[in-house]
């Protein structure tokens, strides 16, 4: 029997329970997060770092979860779009139409959410800031921007 | 009847918010079965040449690779309207990043680390990189066998050139109109290919089971073409062909014709029919499957003293890179549509499609459209400038009108929107147009264009719904129609509660679509699933109601012509309370002692495109032409002319679409278009070097739009009805993108006094480059 040593086993924190995993150490968090786990809700658009889909929290912090090495994640808390639930931002998307296609709306919910978290009055300078980590390509932001507001306002 | 409110004109809430705002909402990406092998490409680095060896002995060797095919393998083309494109590159490669070989492997990153072990040894050609070099007498020529490639009809082919498609219209005598013509312009634009940027990149999954049954999953826009290419150029019966689309991430046209399902079903088929995932990156996305086309356009006008439009002479060379299979229909759009939306009584354009060794093309939101109209209006603009006319002035003198004629001359009926209306209300909110305002050393100022746009389908395009019913009295549209984004299912219950008089939370839709179980429908392209799915679902839903009327006429001893319907019941026109709710007729009615009549409730409703004919291919007289969508955008901008840097403040479109079914999602659209509009006009477009090879294949170098670049965007809607459209509505899904172009550049032309002509309208361009015109 071989034993291969690039094979890890690794715990950390999903969405509030603890999981423990096997991957090959040059995973992305994306990838054993969907693959490994079957968490499919945060979404690959570019596996390149552009275009926000793939954005987990990491202790709170928003990470574009493709360029983030799933062993960085040990001992920290992840969260997904699968550990928000009826939020603020949820329903300030949905109530403005913050989506059309749903694609890139996991990672902009992850992002707007950690961003009301950290600055709840955050100025329109702090959220253009934040979210031109993200693109969207059907709604041309104003649903997004108008459920930020309400978002912000409802929190 | 019992509904307080017509569930049309509200803003009901999308009927896939919940799942998508909770990333519950599945892609085609997200679905794995078990044994599903994955697959990596070897791609050309090279624009153009020949495909000398491909060396697989190194890479076969490596662990989990199950297998690797070339081209050769595969003697088939594939394309929509012309098939013209090999499932993978035979023999020679046309266009940077075109599919060489593939590699079959357990793993993703198994299929990868073998494609990086194969070696093609190239003989490396001269890439035609322009339209006009592509259409110059001695160019080589990119598809030498062009002549026989299938075609539908409507196509024509120019023997020994790289056009694939010519459309030529010739209406009235352009001589005489350019003779007698007070004032006449000429005006030459330019656009570069581009992408879609749809955020899910294409996916399809192939298993072929012991049955014969060819499965698909495919994050198409068009499952039914799908099937239909796939049975004819792999000669397989289309009962056996079985294509799933669940949710798709963005079309935007890119995800209509056939994109990897051919690939994905050679791939299975090679590894004896196991599932196989043909998944690209963003990169292969980008350029190697299809983009938008670009143009290289010359437009020439002939007015009377007063600014009447007397003639015009178009010249619309289309860039379809390397292969034409859907875009040889774009550019026949685009001629279709020549002259905007004008009566101009004398028209010749000849408009082609031209192969080049850049990345290919596709459908795009527009369709061929966004890239004529620019072309036009920039030549409207110069007319206006020439004769000194107000830019509102001169559009609202030569707005089309019902009972003037298109330029394949189809006659425009009662259903023809107001633009005229709507170019009043863009004025209306810019004021004078023509005011250009100082600002601390910038310059604002602002410009009005008109569109319009057809669908460009065949004759027959069709749709389909079927209603069934459940216990309670409830009911379920199953129709072909996919879930891009656009939002089409919540029109379509909103259709279907209308017409039932019912509340929508008693209409339930499918959001997936199965080509064996949903009913024919051609795409969900050309703005027209809401039109024609919509006229088919309210059909179905009278169907129901004329089978429930049988059900109560029979129960309750009236005739049906003294019966009516409201509040989920069937009841006595004189006796209100006498009636039989949905839930007690829709499975078949039980009487007190179990005798059941009628069975269930289930209705049909079909759509078929009237009255349709091609084009006579010396004229382009014909009807291609089933219904326009007219409109007018504004823009206002604020420009430096000494960095020109500048910021589009204000984007307004104003656009008659008949019915507005929900107004939130219609602005939706609207404004998702003319963000796209503004993308594709400043930010997007690939570049590439002298070889041909594409330098920003990825989003961090070709940008569209992000968060805090939107404008403020204002929306209006007039309501001519369609009179064939349900409830009078027309498509709206991408007219708002097709003035964008035209609307930057003239608001920029006038600021700096100079046209601009040239997409994209980089600050640098501004700047300095078109100084020099
Ligand atoms: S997938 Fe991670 S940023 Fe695009
Ligand atoms: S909703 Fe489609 S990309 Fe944002």
């Amino acid at each position: 029997m071989k034993q291969y040593e690039d094979h890890i086993q690794m715990e950390f924190s999903l969405n509030g329970e603890r999981v423990t995993t096997r991957f090959d150490v040059d995973e992305t968090l994306l990838h054993v997060v969907r693959n490994r786990i079957g968490l499919k809700g945060q979404k690959g658009g570019c596996l390149n770092g552009d275009c926000g889909a793939c954005t987990m929290l990491i202790d709170g912090v928003p990470v574009k979860s493709c360029l983030m090495l799933a062993i960085d994640a040990e001992g920290k808390e992840v969260t997904t779009i699968e550990g928000l639930k009826d939020t603020p931002v949820q329903k300030a998307f949905v109530a403005k139409q913050g989506f059309q296609c749903g694609y890139c709306t996991s990672g902009f919910v992850m992002n707007t959410h950690a961003l009301l978290q950290a600055h709840p009055d955050a100025d329109e300078e702090t959220i253009q800031n934040w979210l031109s980590a993200n693109l969207c390509r059907c709604t041309g932001y104003e649903g997004i921007e108008e459920a930020v507001k309400m978002a912000q306002k409802n929190l | 009847m019992e509904v307080n409110q017509s569930p049309l004109g509200r803003n009901e809430r999308r009927v896939d918010a919940d799942v998508k705002v909770t990333g519950q909402a599945v892609f085609t990406g997200d679905m794995y079965v078990s044994g599903m092998l994955h697959t990596a490409f070897k791609r050309s680095p090279h624009a153009f040449a020949k495909i000398v060896r491909i060396d697989t002995s190194e890479a076969s060797k490596l662990p989990g690779v199950k297998r690797i095919v070339t081209g050769e393998e595969f003697p088939t083309n594939l394309g929509l309207y012309m098939g013209d494109k090999p499932v993978m590159a035979r023999g020679v490669v046309r266009h940077y990043g075109e599919h060489v070989a593939a590699v079959i492997a357990d793993t993703k990153k198994q299929a990868e680390a073998a494609v990086n072990l194969i070696k093609v040894e190239y003989e490396i050609k001269k890439p035609i990189l322009s339209v006009s070099d592509a259409l110059q007498a001695d160019a080589e020529l990119i598809h030498p066998d062009i002549m026989s490639y299938a075609t539908i009809p409507a196509i024509i082919p120019q023997e020994g050139t790289n056009v694939p498609n010519l459309t030529k219209i010739r209406k009235g005598d352009i001589d005489k109109a350019f003779g007698e013509a007070a004032h006449t312009v000429k005006s030459s634009v330019s656009i570069p290919i581009g992408d879609h940027v749809a955020m899910e990149r294409r996916a399809a999954t192939c298993r072929i089971t012991a049955d014969g049954d060819v499965h698909i999953t495919s994050s198409t826009q068009a499952p039914f073409v799908v099937k239909s290419l796939l049975g004819i150029f792999f000669n397989i019966p289309p009962g056996k062909i079985i294509v799933d689309t669940p949710f798709v991430g963005g079309g935007f046209g890119g995800k209509a014709g056939l994109q990897l399902e051919g690939l994905a079903y050679a791939l299975s088929k090679s590894v004896g029919g196991r599932p196989v995932m043909v998944e690209n990156s963003r990169e292969d996305d980008m350029v190697t499957s299809p983009g938008h086309m670009g143009l290289e356009a010359t437009v020439e006008l002939a007015a009377d003293s007063q600014g009447k439009l007397l003639g015009l002479r178009g010249e619309y060379n289309y860039n379809s890179g390397a292969y034409a299979d859907y875009a040889v229909n774009i550019s026949r759009a685009g001629a279709i549509a020549g002259t905007g939306p004008y009566r101009v009584d004398n028209v010749h354009i000849d408009s082609r499609c031209v192969y080049t060794n850049l990345p290919f093309s596709t459908a795009f939101r527009g369709f061929g459209h966004i890239e004529m109209i620019f072309a036009v209006e920039r030549a409207m603009s110069e007319l206006a400038n020439k004769i000194g006319l107000d830019p509102y002035e001169i559009r609202h003198k030569n707005a089309i009108q019902p009972g003037d004629t298109t330029p394949v001359q189809s006659l425009l009926g009662r259903s023809t929107g107001n633009l005229r209306g709507c170019l009043d209300l863009v004025k209306n909110e810019l004021g004078d147009i023509t005011e250009v305002e100082q600002v601390d050393g910038k310059i604002r100022a602002k410009s009005i264009v008109s569109f319009w746009k057809a669908p460009a389908m065949p004759t027959n395009t069709d749709a389909g719904a079927i209603l069934t019913f459940n216990i309670d009295g409830s009911c379920n549209i199953n129709t072909g129609i996919i879930e891009i984004g656009q939002g089409t299912k919540t029109g379509l219950v909103q259709l279907v509660a209308e017409t039932l008089r019912v509340e929508t939370d008693m209409v339930h839709v499918e959001i997936g679509v199965r080509t064996r179980t949903s009913p024919t429908d051609w795409a969900t392209a050309a703005s027209r699933a809401l039109m024609m799915a919509g006229s088919a679902a309210v059909e179905a839903a009278q169907d129901a109601l004329d089978q429930m009327y049988d059900t109560a006429e029979a129960v309750l001893k009236v005739p049906k012509r003294l019966l009516d319907h409201g509040g989920g019941r069937i009841f006595e026109k004189d006796h209100p309370d006498i009636g039989l709710s949905f839930a007690e007729i829709a499975l078949g009615y039980v009487y007190p002692d179990g005798n059941t009549i009628k069975g269930q409730i289930i209705g049909r409703g079909r759509y078929v495109a009237h009255k349709l004919t091609g084009i006579d291919p010396d004229t382009g007289q014909g009807h291609p032409d089933l219904e326009w969508t007219i409109g007018s955008h504004g823009i206002q901008v604020l420009v430096d002319p000494n960095t020109g840097i500048f910021e589009i403040e204000r984007a307004i479109c104003a656009m008659d679409v008949g019915k507005v079914v929900n107004p939130d999602l219609a602005r939706g659209q609207v404004i998702g278009s003319m963000s796209m509009g503004i993308g594709y006009t400043i930010y997007e477009g690939f570049k590439f070097n002298s070889r041909g090879q594409i330098t920003n294949e990825n989003l961090r170098d070709h940008k569209i739009m992000r968060y805090g670049q939107q404008p403020k965007y204002d929306v209006f809607f007039l309501e001519t009805p369609q009179l064939d459209g349900p409830y009078g509505l027309r498509g709206l899904g991408e007219p708002g993108i097709t003035g964008m172009p035209a609307a930057i550049s003239n608001a920029l032309s006038r600021a700096l006094g100079r046209p601009i002509r040239h997409i994209p309208f980089t600050p640098e361009k501004l700047a300095m480059e078109d100084h020099h015109e």
